[in-house]
């Protein structure tokens, strides 16, 4: 039989704030532990919160690119619970009051695009980070838990999906898009490899054609987009492999093992346990004025989806669209400004995915260390559209422009790649080059047509490439 | 040569006249420390080396002509659930001995700020948890008017301390009448200032949106001079009235006449000591001598206050007193795991009163539970407000007893809780509105023990409060009463 995967996803999104949710130590990475802390975000007794202005208006924009309707007001709850590395044993969160409810995001992939529900987006402090120390640094085999406090406090968003994902591959293409719209909104610089964005996922299954929603499991532990979409795969195999042995799928919170590629039961039922929420005494209630969502607003940047649709107006296919509205801010700009200098946006927009990306990659630069600016793109495009380099030319030439050779009809002047286009000029290479090869052009006399192509090569070899290519047949055509 | 002078007003004058010095009140402070503590057990930890810098410092200053103004020089005590920066703060719990804060609450900043000389910090209520300071894991504090029985609680420390001359005023807290009750049974004035009107940073929290501090002073007067100085805007409390600040002591002399006096009438009758219903009625038909119009006033949620009190303030206790889990600091009884250091560290560090509240709290905070406890709590507490609101439309000040008994003896309420919160029940209402409120002395008891009166206001509402409190004083003449030697009395001028 089949089953359906009906997936949500919560992510977590660190905000790089210059000081941390509710004190003003420095929000920082890599930083001896235990030296960014307080009172407060250490909790030592008789420490108050005092919430961080910037952090509310970076979740405001957010929760607006994101769609979402902003609360005309919002109101901060304690989570209960005890661990060691969070010190106040209760997180300041939020519960039925969030600042940011019901958005979406368009969400495009290969297979397709898709809106995907945004349930809430809420602000909460993050906790700090327990240390194992000893035996492979895994939990269960530590001989003792160090716990760093530098990131205790620092801002925390979690944005909630509906569950409107149906497989691992949109699971991953969603997150991937979301990250886009946080990075580009500035709310934070969202570097995966700081665990700047970690994801949990609830996933269930159920008969393709069913209205109703199996048994979630919810998973944790994910700080990439491949181990979310592994982990998805993992626990969806193993919730189908359960049904179809006959057995049920209990709602638990199970935690995703990366170097074994499975997901473990948690010894503790968090799915069952009771946070006890409640209204955070030591914070006022917060009143957003219709100003500042304004304020607010006015700080969005083009969005990816924007940007896509803006590209597919410009004539690129949806394809190259995605790609290029998804690439490094600095290329789409160089695309951008060659547009503006009038480049023909298709051939741009391939020479900023493919040669330019591909050349940069080789020398393991980006753009800002080549000379490489809108103008030339233009150029170099015109050049090709006219027909006064060949295309492979061209590739030449455009790594003489980031070599630091010069502006495009520089370079291949001094490279010597100007295609030659000069009627004469070529009549005569091709007067000899047939009576060079007077056998080949017996035989094309006499039928073998395809020794035609011989002629034009050896054309082409007599000019070094440089004749145009078009020209060469004309001329022949009228020899022959 | 004549002794020093009891009240804050009186050795403020003495300080500028060359009569007295800092070191000299210091020193007479401290030699009634040494004559009292043995039997009251004010003091957790008197810091007789910080206090002697400060008050050879203010001499310095004072000599030098720069004044910091009404504290300058005064030596005061601190409830040791105030952090005092290297200075051991308890909160009376074995969980914090030996734990020295890293900072000073702005309460405390404030206090060195106007230059007062900090004797030392005072029993308490562990964790504020309590009506008689027999909850101390230190041992109780002893009311000056008769050892055998209670200074009230929590701030009993601060308040037997205040009336024994060990200190002439001194900070408490007050989450539902800790500093009122027991300034009412150890015959002095105390005063629990409108929430928000003083930064709780550096409190150690009890129940987060009741608790204030406010002082426990001989007079009305000192209560008014030692509000002002921790009084304010402080940014580290997001809870904190930024507005500007009335000037406490503007109507002190203005008594009583024009004012409309609503007298509450759940506060009064069956449970309430006769001679306290007495005094109050004849404290009333006072004022009303005085040209103040009296009338009987009805706020019904005061009947439920109690319970939604004892529903509230636990569950936010449950969650406050959740980091005391000895992994960064005080008691840590280590354990195989985090989680059972924690719990051994919490079964051995909290004494039961406070562990029966943390119970309690996380009871009313559970799943299944939360609507018909929590939830409930905080709509008597908004139908309250709004009680008060319609009441302080019709009359400037409420008044009540402040407490519905004298002080009662030691033991005799520890084994019935119960009968312990009801020692409570006149000053929970303004904790729960988070109004202004004052406890001042009036008379005694055919015992011999002190009888207080309570003023309550609508929010900033203090300027009238202390009006009402200063006439209150000065027709109750209460220092003139005859008091017993552990408890001199103060001379306010009639």
């Amino acid at each position: 039989m089949n089953w359906a995967p009906v997936i949500g996803i919560e992510v977590h999104v660190e905000l790089d704030t210059a000081s941390k949710m509710f004190c003003g130590c420095r929000v920082s990475f890599g930083d001896p532990p235990n030296t960014n802390v307080c009172p407060v975000c250490l909790a030592l007794p008789g420490s108050l919160p005092v919430p961080n202005r910037e952090a509310i208006e970076r979740i405001i924009r957010l929760g607006l690119a994101l769609n979402c309707r902003i609360n005309p007001g919002s109101v901060f709850h304690r989570k209960n619970y005890y661990y060691a590395d969070l010190p106040k044993n209760y997180q300041i969160s939020q519960f039925d009051i969030p600042v940011c409810v019901d958005g979406w995001l368009d969400v495009e992939s290969d297979e397709g695009s898709f809106r995907v529900g945004i349930e809430r987006v809420h602000m909460e402090e993050d906790t700090g980070k327990s240390v194992h120390v000893g035996e492979g640094g895994r939990i269960h085999t530590a001989a003792e838990t160090l716990v760093d406090f530098n990131r205790a406090g620092t801002p925390l968003v979690e944005i909630v999906s509906r569950p409107d994902l149906r497989s691992a591959a949109d699971a991953r293409a969603y997150t991937q898009e979301l990250r886009a719209v946080v990075a580009e909104t500035g709310v934070s610089d969202a570097r995966m490899e700081r665990g700047s964005v970690r994801f949990d996922a609830n996933v269930s299954i159920r008969p393709p054609q069913s209205q109703k929603l199996g048994v979630k499991v919810e998973i944790k532990n994910m700080n990439s987009f491949r181990s979310l979409e592994k982990a998805i795969r993992a626990e969806v195999d193993r919730q189908v492999e359960l049904v179809e042995a006959g057995e049920k799928v209990v709602m638990e919170t199970r935690h995703w093992d990366e170097s074994a590629g499975i997901t473990h039961g948690m010894r503790t039922k968090e799915g069952s346990s009771d946070y006890r929420y409640f209204t955070e005494p030591d914070l006022a209630p917060m009143v957003f004025s219709e100003s500042w969502v304004q304020e607010a607003r006015s700080q969005i940047p083009e969005l990816p989806a924007r940007r896509r649709e803006r590209y597919r107006h410009l004539g690129l296919n949806p394809g190259s669209a995605r790609v290029l509205a998804g690439s490094e801010p600095d290329l789409r700009g160089l695309f951008e400004d060659a547009v503006e200098s009038g480049a023909a946006p298709v051939p741009a927009a391939n020479w900023v995915t493919g040669d330019i990306t591909a050349s940069l990659r080789r020398r393991n630069a980006c753009l800002g260390d080549v000379p490489l600016h809108g103008e030339d793109l233009a150029a170099l495009t015109a050049m090709v559209s006219q027909g006064r380099i060949s295309a492979r030319a061209a590739r030449q030439v455009l790594e003489g422009v980031m070599d630091g050779e010069g502006s495009p009809t520089r370079v291949a002047r001094a490279r010597n790649l100007e295609q030659i286009s000069d009627q004469a000029a070529l009549e005569q290479v091709v007067e000899e080059v047939m009576s060079a090869h007077s056998q080949a052009v017996e035989r094309y006399r006499s039928g073998e047509k395809k020794v035609r192509g011989f002629l034009v090569g050896q054309v082409m070899r007599a000019t070094s490439g440089r004749a145009d290519p078009r020209a060469v047949n004309q001329i022949l055509s009228t020899r022959l | 040569m004549s002794p020093e002078p009891l009240s804050i007003v009186d050795a403020g004058a003495a300080l500028r006249s060359g009569e007295s010095t800092a070191v000299g009140l210091l020193a007479s402070v401290l030699s009634r420390a040494e004559m009292t503590e043995s039997e009251l057990h004010c003091y957790l930890n008197l810091d007789r080396e910080g206090a002697s810098r400060a008050a050879a410092s203010a001499d310095e200053e004072l000599e030098r002509g720069v004044d910091r103004g009404a504290l300058h020089g005064i030596p005061v005590a601190v409830k040791d659930n105030m952090c005092t920066r290297g200075l051991e703060t308890t909160c009376s719990s074995q969980i914090l001995s030996g734990y020295l804060p890293p900072y000073d609450a702005t309460a405390v900043a404030r206090l060195r700020e106007a230059g007062a000389v900090i004797i030392g910090k005072t029993n308490l209520d562990e964790f504020a948890m309590g009506s008689s300071t027999e909850n101390s894991a230190y041992g109780p504090t002893r009311n000056p008017w008769d050892t055998e029985r209670v200074p009230g609680g929590s701030s009993g420390g601060s308040a037997a301390a205040v009336a024994a001359g060990s200190a002439l005023g001194a900070l408490g807290s007050d989450t539902g009448g800790s500093i009122r009750q027991p300034a009412s049974l150890c015959g002095i004035v105390g005063m629990k200032p409108t929430y928000g009107l003083v930064s709780r940073y550096g409190l150690v929290a009890f129940a987060s949106s009741l608790d204030q501090i406010g002082p426990l002073t001989r007079t009305v007067t000192d209560a008014a001079v030692l509000l002002a100085a921790v009084a304010g805007h402080d940014p580290a409390d997001a809870t904190s009235y930024s507005g500007p600040l009335p000037d406490f002591a503007a109507g002190l002399h203005a008594g009583v006449e024009g004012l409309k006096i609503g007298v509450v009438r759940e506060l009064n009758g069956e449970g309430y000591q006769a001679e306290v219903s007495e005094a109050t009625g004849d404290m009333l038909n006072r004022l009303s001598a005085q040209g103040a119009e009296v009338v009987e006033v009805s706020l019904p949620m005061f009947d439920v206050a109690l319970s939604a009190y004892y529903l509230i303030a636990p569950a936010e206790c449950s969650a406050n007193l959740a980091r005391f889990d000895g992994m960064r600091y005080g008691l840590s009884i280590k354990g195989p795991t985090a989680a059972a250091t924690m719990a051994a560290t919490r079964a051995e560090g909290f004494g039961p009163e406070v562990i029966r509240r943390i119970l309690l709290g996380t009871y009313a905070l559970s799943a299944g539970y939360f609507d018909a406890f929590y939830g409930q709590a905080q709509k008597v507490r908004s139908m309250l407000q709004s009680e008060f609101e319609a009441a302080y439309r019709k009359v400037d000040v409420l008044v009540s007893p402040a407490s519905p008994t004298t002080a009662f003896r030691l033991g005799e309420r520890t084994q019935d809780p119960l009968a312990m919160y009801l020692s409570d029940i006149c000053t929970i209402p303004s904790n729960l509105s988070g109004h202004p409120a004052i406890s001042v002395p009036i008379s005694l008891d055919s015992k011999g023990l002190p009888i207080g009166f309570q003023v309550m206001a609508p929010a900033l509402g203090e300027q009238v409060m202390f009006r009402v409190a200063a006439e209150v004083e000065r027709l109750a003449g209460f220092g003139a009463l005859p008091a017993p030697a552990l408890a001199p009395p103060t001379r306010v001028p009639l």
